[in-house]
């Protein structure tokens, strides 16, 4: 019982940040439309994107970024809501939180569902635009695709915490956007299909094959077209046990990189 | 443990008699594999390969729809398949390079375009004799039959002529000026208007049956692609009156348009260079042969959707559907 009254109130607290942070919610929505309107208006390849699965015939860049984009709008929430955590530390209100007798691991699981949440009604507010835009999408796929938020939301959430496990001060953490969430995002196949990026160059094919985001964005894409791809579910449930564990293991205060931090400190 | 989707079509199949199923056949011409290809109506799926003559394109059904019969242009002759067993039967002598070819409604006739010749061959395909030859402008390639069998029109490339032949005397009685390059013909199904669409003029003119005079040109224009890649080639129409759908060649679409009001509803985007279309039986599906890309795209006529395209030989040119 006070695991779920603890679960609820960093919940709630969490959506009311959201609620609050209006400026967040719009930045939030403005980032991904501007890559469809300007980007892909831009880059429209009007003569349509080659068949690759799980399309089944051929499509318009602005569909095939739809999924890219639903993966943009969850890691920059991933990263916004670890960069709350360095927040939370600097003002000291995360104090108010650890000193909770729950296990740090359960506070933390807590969190992490809670920022997935918030990414998961900030993408359904971009279809609904993106739809309102004209974009053509299964139906179903609305409904389909929200396994496949929840569990992208959790790698880049556990992405987000173990990295601010690292980070002292927020200052820090603009360089972590730069060289974690560009890197992320442009070496995957959200902006171009895999086969696309082997003609420019087959390194950077192959380091976007290894990219967990790759297989994030194609999971919620096949799920979009009401489709399972196992393997790259598989690869995105691995890699956030395996985040998830190392941020947990990062936030012990006997064991992880605060105690570490701390000791250098003194 | 089934999928929920499978458990209900079980459940919902022990109740209901099931509907029964499309037994519809696409024959698709693959111009430079002198084959045709034959694709399933139910899964959508190439169940043979036949060959044929060399360069395969226009194909028709006979009146009583057991023969099919495929224009091949470099052998100079028409192909005869048994829609059933899928055997070249016979191949009738059909006139110089042969492209479009329509069957008479009412007598056992067809009427051949003869590029080279400048002719339209009239061919009895049962008594297997050459009935006439009618000579018409430059270039002859559209044929269209009035759905009553009383008028054929024939379009001519190079004239850039709808010349309508009487079909009682087998004289062209009236000539109409369309834009650049003709390449098809169309008849509403209750035979008021032909459309003809004009690959480089890229329009689509609709000529009415009465007065014998264009009342409306439809133009193209698809956003985002150079006015150069858009050309009207293939055309159908829905027979309830309400579709018309035209193929745009290299601009990769398919433009929808309203059959009343002649507006253009939509661009759907199919494989490359679209070239002709054909509807199923019932007109809920619309099959296109993307000659570049060497594929079949399938229509969901209700949604006005692209959903599926199937890979067929190089350089699909004409389809036809056959129950």
């Amino acid at each position: 019982m006070i695991y779920l009254r603890c679960f609820w109130g960093v919940v709630w607290r969490e959506l009311l940040r959201f609620v609050q942070q209006r400026g967040r919610f719009v930045a939030a929505l403005v980032r991904p439309l501007v890559w469809l309107i300007v980007f892909a208006a831009g880059f429209r390849m009007a003569l349509g994107v080659a068949i690759s699965p799980p399309y089944q015939t051929y499509i318009l860049y602005e569909v095939y970024i739809i999924p890219g984009l639903i993966g943009m709008v969850q890691l920059f929430n991933g990263m916004q809501s670890s960069l709350s955590m360095v927040y939370d530390r600097e003002m000291g209100s995360m104090r108010v939180l650890l000193v909770s007798p729950l296990p740090r691991g359960f506070l933390l699981v807590a969190k992490l569902v809670a920022g997935t949440l918030v990414s998961i009604v900030q993408v359904y507010a971009f279809l609904l635009i993106a739809s309102l835009y004209g974009i053509r999408l299964p139906t179903n796929g609305f409904l389909m695709i929200l396994p496949a938020l929840f569990l992208t939301g959790l790698m880049v959430g556990s992405l987000g915490l173990l990295l601010s496990s690292f980070i002292k001060q927020l200052e820090n953490f603009a360089g972590v956007m730069n060289f974690v969430i560009f890197p992320m995002f442009f070496l995957s196949s959200a902006l171009y299909p895999i086969w696309r990026l082997r003609e420019a160059s087959p390194l950077i094919a192959r380091v976007a094959e290894l990219n967990p985001f790759t297989h994030a964005v194609e999971m919620i894409r096949f799920a979009l077209y009401s489709q399972f791809n196992w393997e790259a579910t598989g690869i995105v449930v691995a890699t956030s046990a395996v985040l998830l564990a190392l941020a947990i293991l990062g936030y012990n205060p006997a064991r992880g990189m605060m105690a570490r931090k701390t000791a250098t400190q003194e | 443990m089934p999928e929920p989707r499978t458990l209900i079509a079980a459940v919902t199949a022990a109740f209901v008699v099931a509907p029964p199923a499309l037994a519809e056949k696409i024959f698709i011409s693959n111009e430079v594999d002198n084959t045709l290809s034959v694709i399933d109506g139910e899964t959508l799926e190439v169940i043979d390969t036949i060959e044929v003559s060399r360069r395969p394109r226009a194909m028709a059904l006979s009146n009583d729809g057991t023969m099919l019969f495929v224009a091949a242009g470099d052998d100079g002759v028409l192909d005869v398949i048994d829609v059933e067993t899928h055997q070249v039967t016979a191949s009738l002598a059909s006139g110089p390079d042969p492209e479009v070819i329509r069957v008479d409604p009412n007598r056992p006739y067809i009427y051949i375009s003869n590029e080279d010749d400048n002719i339209v061959t009239v061919l009895d395909y049962e008594a297997r004799t050459r009935v006439t030859e009618i000579p018409v402008g430059v270039e002859p390639e559209g044929i269209a039959v009035s759905p009553d069998g009383a008028w054929v029109v024939s379009t001519t490339e190079t004239s850039n002529f709808a010349h309508f032949i009487n079909t009682e005397t087998m004289q062209i009685e009236h000539n109409i000026l369309v834009d650049a390059r003709p390449r098809h013909a169309e008849f509403t199904k209750d035979g008021a208007q032909v459309w003809v669409s004009s690959e480089i003029g890229a329009t689509v003119s609709v000529i009415d049956m009465d007065e014998f005079e264009i009342i409306h040109t439809i133009i193209f224009d698809v956003p985002g692609v150079p006015r150069e890649a858009v050309q009207a080639v293939g055309v159908e129409l829905t027979s309830d009156g309400r579709y018309g759908f035209v193929a745009l060649g290299p601009s990769n679409r398919i433009a929808v348009v309203d059959q009343g009001s002649f507006e253009v509803l939509d661009y759907l985007l199919v494989g490359q260079r679209p070239w002709h279309l054909a509807l199923s039986r019932d007109e809920t599906r619309l099959f296109t042969t993307n000659g570049v890309s060497g594929d079949v795209t399938m229509i969901d006529v209700e949604r006005l959707e692209p959903v599926r395209s199937i890979p067929v030989g190089r350089f699909p040119w004409g389809v036809i559907v056959v129950d």
